[in-house]
């Protein structure tokens, strides 16, 4: 009987497909313990970072760095991190939604617009749509070093240095938890105000070798130990969204199984039926 | 009992060491320095080489740091470790490299974003997902 041969190879091939989309399911399970330990673990750079810097803003340098001063804008940069590989998801098109959205809101006042993907999904989303890319870099893999990122935020930065650029945003998810994660676009340069009330009273660090020259080193870290957290933390949200939607996958593979198990067992149950009535038929014939 | 200064030492990647102790000597950009409890501030870049530090015991630990940034409060010092070495024309090569690679990947497109476009794909891309939900949803009733 054809039809329920037919239905045969087909559960077969969907239990198939269930295989790889449960295997894919654990496997994000197990990485995206790895990278939110990652994630953890690149925390306390970005706090101590943060307090130094604070600490800098309280004291009173005589050198004040351009990341902290605000300009005109009439061009900004934008760093986009978006995943590398796909079926984790709504994640990437979630976040291009909320990017497209905030560059038009630029281009409407004027604003042009530097871009530096992450991710070869970004790069693919706009090398499709356009858009002036002045930098990227894919293929990082689940733990990404922070040297692979030194150059892309250098671009930027000397951007930002020249005056091509007057601020700069970073583009990437936020981890919330496992089954939640967002789209947020956040501002690097300038550097938003850190302040803290204690310590008022006037003094200054001792610079070695000058103020200028420790003030940039730092200021490039913290700059690119936010990149870094960023791609981490995007990392995370990647194999979260993946796990959920291979978990879903495989869920409605299971429903899809059960529902042409039903059909398959009706099938062969007429075609049982019709046998025994044929029997049947030809006997009394005799 | 003996003063004691709270040291951190991070990396981008991880935290390697947090404790207290009795004096630190880092590599210094300018020689090497060693800071007892309530040295006054100082912030400073590093060479690479060994931070060591001394706890009450006398015990020392070191770690090596191939460069990085030295802060110094009277009771707290802070190493912020780079992972990797870093010279100007190092860090102009990498970022030259990023150019590139940009370069390669999109060397036939168009400079202008097209807003239209791209609304329209995610759109549809965003009506995919809303219809698979539903279908998740009928599937669990």
């Amino acid at each position: 009987m054809a039809g329920a041969k037919e239905i045969r190879t087909k559960i077969k091939s969907i239990s198939n497909t269930q295989k790889i989309t449960k295997a894919m399911e654990m496997v994000a399970a197990s990485k995206m313990r790895r990278a939110q330990e990652r994630m953890r673990a690149a925390r306390p750079y970005a706090e101590k970072m943060r307090n130094v810097i604070s600490h800098l803003a309280q004291a009173h340098p005589e050198y004040k760095h351009p990341f902290v001063l605000n300009r005109d804008v009439k061009r900004v940069g934008l760093i986009v991190i978006a995943t590398d590989r796909g079926l984790c998801g709504g994640l990437n098109i979630n976040l291009f939604k909320k990017l497209v959205a905030q560059m038009r809101q630029w281009d409407e006042q004027g604003i042009e617009i530097d871009l530096c993907v992450i991710g070869t999904k970004a790069q693919g989303f706009f090398q499709r749509l356009g858009g002036n890319v002045v930098a990227s870099a894919t293929h990082l893999g689940d733990a990404p070093p922070l040297e692979d990122l030194i150059g892309t935020v250098k671009v930027m930065l000397d951007a930002h240095a020249e005056g091509n650029i007057d601020q700069l945003f970073l583009a990437h998810n936020k981890f919330v938890n496992t089954m939640t994660q967002g789209p947020e676009v956040e501002q690097l340069i300038p550097v938003s105000s850190l302040q803290d009330e204690e310590l008022a009273h006037h003094w200054d660090y001792i610079y070695e070798p000058d103020a200028k020259e420790v003030i940039d080193g730092l200021m490039i870290r913290y700059i690119e130990s936010l990149v870094y957290q960023g791609v981490v933390e995007n990392i995370a949200c990647e194999q979260a969204a993946r796990m959920v939607a291979m978990k879903s996958a495989s869920d409605n593979a299971g429903t899809l199984i059960d529902e042409l198990q039903l059909v398959y067992n009706k099938a062969r149950q007429a075609a049982i039926t019709q046998e025994i009535s044929e029997i049947v038929g030809g006997a009394a014939a005799v | 009992m003996a003063m004691t200064l709270h040291v951190d030492i991070v990396s981008a990647e991880e935290e390697i060491f947090s404790g207290s102790a009795t004096m630190v000597f880092a590599p210094a950009q300018m020689g090497e320095v060693g800071i007892a409890p309530r040295h006054s501030p100082l912030i400073t870049q590093l060479r690479p080489g060994e931070v060591r530090i001394q706890d009450q015991h006398g015990e020392e630990q070191s770690f090596y740091v191939s460069g990085g940034m030295l802060e110094v409060q009277p009771h707290v010092v802070t190493v912020l470790s780079d992972t990797a070495v870093r010279a100007k024309d190092l860090d102009e090569a990498a970022a030259l490299e990023a150019k590139e690679r940009a370069e390669q990947a999109l060397h036939d497109k168009q400079s202008e974003f097209e807003y239209a476009k791209a609304q329209a794909e995610l759109a549809e891309a965003v009506a995919q997902l809303q219809t698979l939900r539903r279908l998740r949803e009928k599937g669990r009733s």
